[in-house]
């Protein structure tokens, strides 16, 4: 049987692990469920639900978090390797980079600057889909709110079924491609 | 991998077909959800792959649809499909999980995982542009029905590189202007096009020179004009002004230095027909020149859809295929001199 490691502080069992790299050297820290607590360290498994929760709902959008120092934050795509490279990483670096881009992309468009040709025509579709999940995703919030946590869990999952829904496909045509 | 001798937007009888070769329509899509190729994952790629392979081989969009999977192909066939236009030379030559589905007659193809998620393209004989957008568009009409594409209000369908942004829609039409090179006004040609925003490109499109006095020229604007309002510039107003400098050019030389032209047009007939060895270039150049001659209603036992066929098939992975083995740099020109004798003789 393997040896329960101890905490640096005591004789309980230690459930963090921390490796810490100071001036070029390396100092392992383990520690107990208590003294993890008292250094401020996060215990693995012991987040409280409202807390994982909330964090579903801060990472579903409607908190983005802002690009920070000109990278996008959906791809991690730097303004500057775009600069270099000449394609961006994903299309939300088109919001992340709005500010640069948009003149650079009037220039490159004789002076265009903004689309007036086809669109999607399932936009209708994507457009009640992403309403849909509009909606999910402040009734999980609200229901956080409320500490309501069976229907918070049963929205999360009824999120996480919409945003792995599969368009629809006529029957006479090609079947649904599987989408991760 | 079997192609045809040669796919249909090849032929002669397309509209205006002494001056334009060939069109094209080509359209940037992504697939909603995903990061763009270059940052997306091997297993984003391998799933973009999969959902492009279901989707493309059941939409019906053409007889006889192929899969190719690019990873399993030889490099010779990669090129063979690289100088039958049906890829690009980044899809040819790139190290990742690629693909392109092509229709049996080679006027359709998608590219997966190209700079784009897909990259489709349709080709026709002549300038018939009207052809390739109605037909491109049904396309992306019945790959839409399955797949949510990357796109916003402001900036329309989203690409990797912005220049592409709006309509991604590229209209390409291979003009042949051998009469304008000959009286040194092809400058004036590529200027205008500048000024009008259109990029001038070679045989084998971006990065490529201009071989056999072949121009590629496109529309360089995709945002702020509609897919028609681009198609209108080209179609109405561009090209037939380019087309009638070409004839002008023509009548030019015919009229005015007739002997400089024949002589041009018999010691190209003469190469091509007693050569022993031939590099591409000097291929490319001759039979332009006999392309030109007739045109202009010289040689008329000479098909005009055999010289447009030669521009393919003294391509180097061609006569590879052509002579079912890999060649050396020396057998390759003996095979094209010979293929050219043969063809001209």
């Amino acid at each position: 049987m393997a040896e329960v490691m101890k905490c640096d502080c005591c004789d309980r069992p230690a459930v963090v692990h921390e490796t810490r790299v100071r001036n070029g050297e390396t100092h392992e820290i383990h520690l107990c469920e208590m003294h993890a607590k008292e250094a401020g360290l996060t215990v693995p498994g012991q987040a409280p639900i409202d807390e994982v929760l909330t964090q579903f709902v801060v990472s579903k959008g409607s908190r983005k978090p802002r690009a920070s120092h000109n990278t996008c934050p959906t791809c991690g795509m730097s303004f500057a390797k775009f600069r270099r490279i000449g394609v961006v990483g994903c299309p939300d670096c088109y919001d992340a980079f709005e500010k640069h881009l948009g003149p650079m992309i009037e220039r490159a468009q004789n002076g265009g600057t903004s689309h007036c040709g086809k669109c999607p025509r399932r936009g209708g579709a994507s457009i009640d889909r992403q309403l849909r999940m509009q909606r999910l995703i402040k009734d999980l919030e609200d229901a956080v709110a409320a500490e309501q946590y069976e229907r918070a869990a049963e929205l999360r999952d009824r999120i996480q079924a919409l945003e792995a829904e599969v368009p629809a496909v006529e029957p006479d045509s090609a079947a649904a491609p599987e989408r991760a | 991998m079997e192609l045809k001798e040669h796919g249909p937007w090849i032929s002669a009888d397309g509209p205006h077909a002494d001056v334009v070769l060939s069109c094209r329509a080509r359209l940037a899509r992504n697939i909603a959800g995903f990061p763009f190729v270059n940052s997306a994952s091997t297993t984003q790629r391998h799933e973009l792959l999969n959902i492009a392979r279901q989707v493309l081989l059941r939409c019906r969009l053409a007889d006889g649809m192929t899969w190719v999977d690019l990873v399993e192909t030889t490099p010779r066939d990669r090129e063979l499909l690289f100088e039958r236009h049906l890829i690009s030379r980044n899809l040819a030559e790139a190290d990742i999980e690629r693909a392109v589905v092509i229709s049996s007659d080679e006027t359709l193809s998608v590219m997966v995982n190209e700079e784009d998620h897909l990259r489709m393209q349709v080709l026709a004989p002549g300038l018939a542009l009207t052809d390739v957008h109605d037909r491109i568009h049904a396309v992306d009409d019945a790959i839409e029905a399955h797949i949510d594409y990357a796109f916003s209000k402001r900036w329309g369908y989203l690409t990797a590189c912005p220049t592409n942004v709006g309509t991604g829609i590229r209209f390409s039409v291979m003009m042949h202007l051998p009469a304008l090179k000959i009286i040194n006004e092809i400058e004036r040609v590529r200027r205008a096009a500048k000024d009008l925003h259109l990029a001038v490109r070679g045989y084998y499109g971006e990065g490529s020179e201009s071989s056999g006095d072949f121009y590629q020229i496109s529309n360089q604007v995709t945002l702020g004009k509609s897919e028609a309002e681009l198609l209108a510039e080209l179609e109405e107003k561009i090209l037939p002004r380019i087309i009638e400098y070409e004839h002008h050019a023509r009548r030019i030389l015919a009229e005015r230095n007739q002997t400089v032209l024949d002589d041009q047009i018999h010691r190209a007939v003469g190469t091509l027909r007693s050569a022993r060895l031939m590099r591409v270039e000097e291929a490319m150049k001759l039979l332009s020149r006999v392309r030109l001659a007739v045109c202009l209603g010289r040689f008329p036992e000479i098909d005009p859809n055999l010289i447009n066929r030669l521009f393919l098939q003294v391509q180097p992975a061609h006569l590879q295929s052509h002579a079912g083995r890999s060649l050396s740099a020396a057998e390759v020109q003996k095979t094209r001199a010979d293929v050219l004798r043969a063809a001209l003789s």
